[in-house]
């Protein structure tokens, strides 16, 4: 039970650093420009590519650092020569196209590195376990995942914070077209904004490549979530994204650690449930079944009843 | 004499900023009644707390007789009165035809309706037709509301207002941004479209004011100073004091 | 009478005599298709039917109401469920005429649709996108979940044919299917035609447009949503109901945030503008999906492809190409563009040619087994282990693309031509927002 509630804990923790690595570069792009990218995950997916690619011929590291560059490239380019052609004509017609660019990143993945999973390998230094606990390891790999997230939150905060470039960023928060008029080149900012973010999912994809596995559906599979988390927190806040961030992973952790129905809870109150009873199969299932349909529940509950999210400041 | 708008200790703040400050002001039935004072005194705002675009923070708003405050905006349209806005509200890829007949559709009784054909309602597209001819815009019926010129698009504004019928219009700066000769234009339309109706207009220009108005408000930082006849506005110290340096009273 | 309302009414009836008559012309065609068909044009056909039907009701949101909705085949597959269920019930001998599964399906879609409409219509924008996107994958991941009314990962399933027979029609043979659902594809497009043109269909557009001003013209922007969106839900289910008949199969793929995908694809490729642009949408994409899909696997790379190019060059669609030429057509100078367009194919071709053949070979030497190096591509036989193939395509590619940069300003100068008389003397008349 006791190595249970540890184990969760680290996971979901890393599991979460994880989610607010994507999501902060999500935020960042929102707080800027207003557009909710749904091509995220797909950035992160193709950085994921990349980082094998290159791995493979330069080496582990070498594929850390160029794939999330050239992905922030493209992401440049993208805003460059896509979105910012559609921007003008308002919010609907910019979640198009970036829904576009996503649906066509998952097919051209497919078409370049094959329907396969690869063999996107962590390097050896950081194999095997860093502590044994109660019988079961706690790999290093994960280890090193939660210091980079971390490393990456400290640098996003302090440029925040102590940059002019910052200052910029934070100002425009919330308030898009005050930039302009503050007398910045309002398409560059938007340009290497897009960069930047789609940059910070290019990290995550180079270091989640190797554990949650390098394949065409890793995009849809954390897009979902990340999209949970950025409006849970409320959209454009990075403090509500990291707190959504950390909660979605810790609960997910949890509940699929938990093997209980509500039919046990029934139990207890000594209600035996059987096949024959009404709704047999939600009373039956289990907790850990439902575990990836939560993050989905709490998004839409909060939507419906706070639509700015936890610490979000504006509706669109 | 009865009144159509009758606000009691009206007051709107955003955070710490109080924008109306406690306003009384009685708006008699039928009478065109012009509110002026400087920039940011809170005419626009005091307009959305009257038509429900804004909540107001205390006090009441009476029409007719009934308190309409904290009421939702489509409700109170449908009491009857309907307002226009300063900057330009219109339905941008509707055509011209369609801006006005959406503004009639709920005074000829169709709710929702799904199962009527809007080309087959003889009363509303009659209605409809007339509205365009007041505002001159019977040429161009079918063009999208996006294409037209400013002054045409204004014109468009006060004909969605009009449409429905509404005994009480609330016309928010109609003539902000025309030439001198559109305002005239503009004015005509709007004294003969309010012909036995009750006109609340908030305006800047004051050749229209003095022009328009039974009787006038100003209103200077959140609060009425003044309610009077044209002339005497004209004459009071207190407005010649909030106007000083602002050349409002030879203009007229 | 004004003369105003003189021009109304005379236009008035010509209108609704120009649309009886392509209101026969489209029963006609429906009628007359599969008699120019195989036994696998009929099936697409059907599959046509079906699409079709959903692509215009997911269009009632998007195009008319403003509302961009990633979860729309809940609807669709919640009636094909539905409709699955009923046909199990049939079969066991519940006496309900099968022909009316999809009246059920919608019936189902619409109560749905009520339920989530109610609070998800409230807004509009990114955050209506987002709700509907999150109850998709809520309903997906209970899809697979709640065995007893999904059936899990295999779905449920039934038989058309244990019904009794209506009026001798059994549903048995593909054309009698199909018959089956062109009459609900005409029925559905005709009362979807009908909501646009009533009060509440005008109304979408209006909010569509401005809710707010919306509010001060006596309505209420969320309750107009909401009756759009039930009205859509109503009819995505139909569909899902025709789509239960003809497969017999509802999985949960039919209800996934992919199927909520494809249908925002074909209606926004055929053209969210226009009524008919979502039908235009459907047909390109079933033929993608059908005949495409047979010849080569990259067929939903090119739909990627086709998609973004629509939103960046063409954001009105397949219909707006088209309609691009009505002013044309009036000013009589249609025929001066086909020299141009003629012209404009040339390099289009080749470009076409070019880069599809690259793209396939790449496939085909990613893919195929090691040492089968020769493939089919625009009927030539192409051995991709020598250095030719890869030159010569990349060639044409280049040489189309530089073709297209000298073409494209000859070609808009034409359009340009023949649309100008228009702008001079009649601007009035084609301004017209069809929406």
């Amino acid at each position: 039970m006791f190595e249970t509630i540890i184990f969760s804990l680290l996971n979901g923790l890393v599991y979460g650093l994880l989610l607010f690595l994507l999501s902060s570069g999500l935020t960042l792009i929102f707080s800027m420009m207003g557009v909710l990218n749904l091509a995220h995950a797909g950035f992160y997916m193709l950085s994921a590519y990349f980082a094998y690619s290159i791995s493979i011929h330069l080496g582990f590291w070498y594929g850390l650092l160029f794939a999330p560059l050239i992905v922030g490239f493209i992401g440049a380019m993208v805003e460059r020569y896509g979105l910012r052609k559609v921007h003008k004509f308002g919010h609907v017609p910019e979640l198009i196209f970036t829904f576009g660019v996503a649906f066509l990143l998952e097919e051209l993945v497919q078409f370049v590195w094959g329907r396969n999973q690869l063999a996107y390998n962590k390097p050896e230094i950081l194999e095997g376990s860093l502590f044994t606990l109660f019988g079961a390891d706690f790999p290093i790999y994960k280890m090193f995942m939660l210091i980079v997230s971390v490393v990456i939150f400290i640098i996003l905060l302090s440029v925040l914070k102590y940059t002019r470039t910052g200052l910029i960023i934070r100002a425009a928060v919330g308030h898009p077209n005050v930039v302009g008029m503050l007398g910045h080149n309002v398409p560059l900012i938007f340009m290497v904004t897009f960069g930047v973010g789609t940059a910070l999912a290019g990290i995550a994809g180079a270091i989640a490549g190797p554990v949650l596995g390098t394949y065409p559906g890793m995009a849809s599979g954390l897009g979902g979530i990340m999209f949970v988390v950025v409006i849970f927190g409320g959209l454009g806040s990075l403090g509500g994204a990291f707190i959504a961030s950390l909660m979605i992973g810790l609960i997910q952790t949890f509940a699929i650690a938990i093997d209980a129905s509500l039919s046990d809870v029934f139990l207890l109150m000594d209600i035996v449930i059987t096949e024959q009873t009404f709704m047999y199969d939600i009373w039956v299932t289990s907790l850990s079944q439902v575990a990836p349909l939560i993050p989905y529940l709490m998004m839409v509950v909060m939507l419906i009843f706070r639509p700015a999210g936890l610490m979000g400041a504006r509706e669109s | 004499m009865s009144t159509a708008i009758s606000l009691s200790d009206l007051k709107k703040s955003f955070g710490q900023m109080e924008i109306i400050r406690g306003v009384n002001l009685d708006i008699r039935k039928g009478e065109r009644h012009a509110i002026i004072g400087p920039n940011g005194a809170g005419k626009s705002t005091l307009f959305h707390l009257i038509s429900g675009h804004y909540q107001p923070t205390s006090g009441k708003v009476l029409l007719n007789g009934e308190d309409i405050s904290g009421v939702m905006p489509h409700e109170i349209y449908r009491k009857g009165l309907a307002r226009s806005f300063q900057v330009t509200n219109i339905f941008p890829n509707l055509n011209v035809y369609e801006n006005i007949r959406c503004g009639a559709l709920w005074s000829c009784d169709q709710g929702y309706s799904f199962w009527r054909q809007v080309d087959d309602l003889e009363d509303i597209n009659l209605k409809t037709e007339q509205i365009l001819e007041k505002i001159n815009l019977t040429h161009r019926y079918k063009v999208s509301a996006s294409l037209m010129s400013y002054a045409e698009q204004r014109a468009l504004e006060i004909g969605i207002t009009l449409a429905g019928g509404a005994q009480v219009i609330m016309l928010d700066e109609p003539t902000a941004g025309m030439s001198i000769g559109e305002t005239e234009q503009a004015v005509e339309l709007i004294r003969s479209v309010t012909e036995d109706k009750t006109l609340v207009i908030v305006e800047h220009d004051m050749g229209v004011v003095f022009d328009l108005a039974d009787r006038i408000s100003v209103l200077v930082y959140g609060k009425i100073i003044a309610t009077d006849s044209p002339s005497a506005i004209r004459s009071n110290k207190l407005v010649q004091e909030a106007y000083l340096g602002t050349e409002m009273i030879s203009d007229a | 009478m004004s003369h105003l309302t003189r021009i109304c009414r005379a236009e008035s009836v010509v209108r609704k005599k120009r649309l009886r008559i392509l209101w026969l012309c489209f029963a006609v065609i429906l009628l007359a298709l599969p008699l120019v068909t195989s036994n696998f044009g009929i099936t697409i056909l059907t599959q046509i039917c079906v699409a079709s039907v959903f692509a215009l009701a997911y269009n009632m949101l998007l195009g008319q109401g403003g509302m961009l909705s990633f979860g729309h085949a809940v609807y669709f597959g919640l009636g094909g469920y539905a409709s699955i269920h009923l046909m199990e019930l049939v079969g066991n001998g519940v006496p309900v005429p099968l022909v009316l599964t999809p009246l059920f399906g919608g019936l189902f879609g619409l109560i749905a649709a009520f339920l989530i409409g109610s609070f998800s219509t409230r807004r509009a924008g990114t955050v209506f996108a987002m709700i509907s996107f999150g109850i998709a994958e809520l309903v997906a991941a209970s899809a697979i979940i709640l065995v007893s009314f999904f059936g899990g990962e295999e779905g449920v399933s039934s038989d058309r044919t244990m019904g009794p027979a209506f009026f001798g029609y059994e549903m048995i043979p593909q054309i009698e299917v199909y018959y089956f659902a062109a009459v609900w594809f005409f029925l559905a497009t005709y009362a979807m035609y009908h909501f646009s043109r009533s009060p509440a269909g005008r109304l979408a557009n209006a909010v569509r447009d401005n809710a707010e001003r919306t509010q001060f013209i006596g309505y209420n922007p969320q309750k107009i949503r909401l009756v759009s969106f039930v009205a859509s839900g109503f009819f995505a289910g139909v569909a899902g109901g025709i789509f239960a008949i003809q497969y017999e199969i509802v999985t949960d793929s039919n209800l996934n945030t992919a199927a909520s995908g494809l249908v925002m694809l074909q209606a926004y490729i055929g053209g969210i503008g226009y009524f008919v642009g979502p039908v235009i949408g459907a047909i390109v994409m079933t033929l993608l999906n059908t005949v495409v899909s047979g010849v080569t696997d990259l067929w939903l790379l090119y739909t990627g492809l086709l998609f973004i190019g629509t939103v960046l060059l063409a954001p009105n669609g397949l219909t707006g190409l088209i309609m691009m030429h009505t002013d044309a057509y009036h000013n009589r100078k249609l025929a001066t563009l086909i020299k141009p367009y003629l012209l404009g194919m040339l390099p289009l071709t080749a470009a076409f040619i070019g880069v599809v053949s690259l793209l396939e070979m790449f496939s085909h030497r990613n893919e195929a087994a090691v040492g089968d190096d020769s493939m089919l591509l625009f009927y030539i036989d192409v051995d991709i282990s020598t250095w030719f193939p890869w030159v010569g395509f990349t060639l044409l590619s280049l040489l189309g693309l530089a073709g297209l940069r000298v073409v494209i300003p000859v070609v808009r100068a034409s359009w340009d031509a023949a649309n100008e008389m228009q702008i001079l003397s009649n601007s009035t008349i084609n301004n017209e927002s069809d929406s």
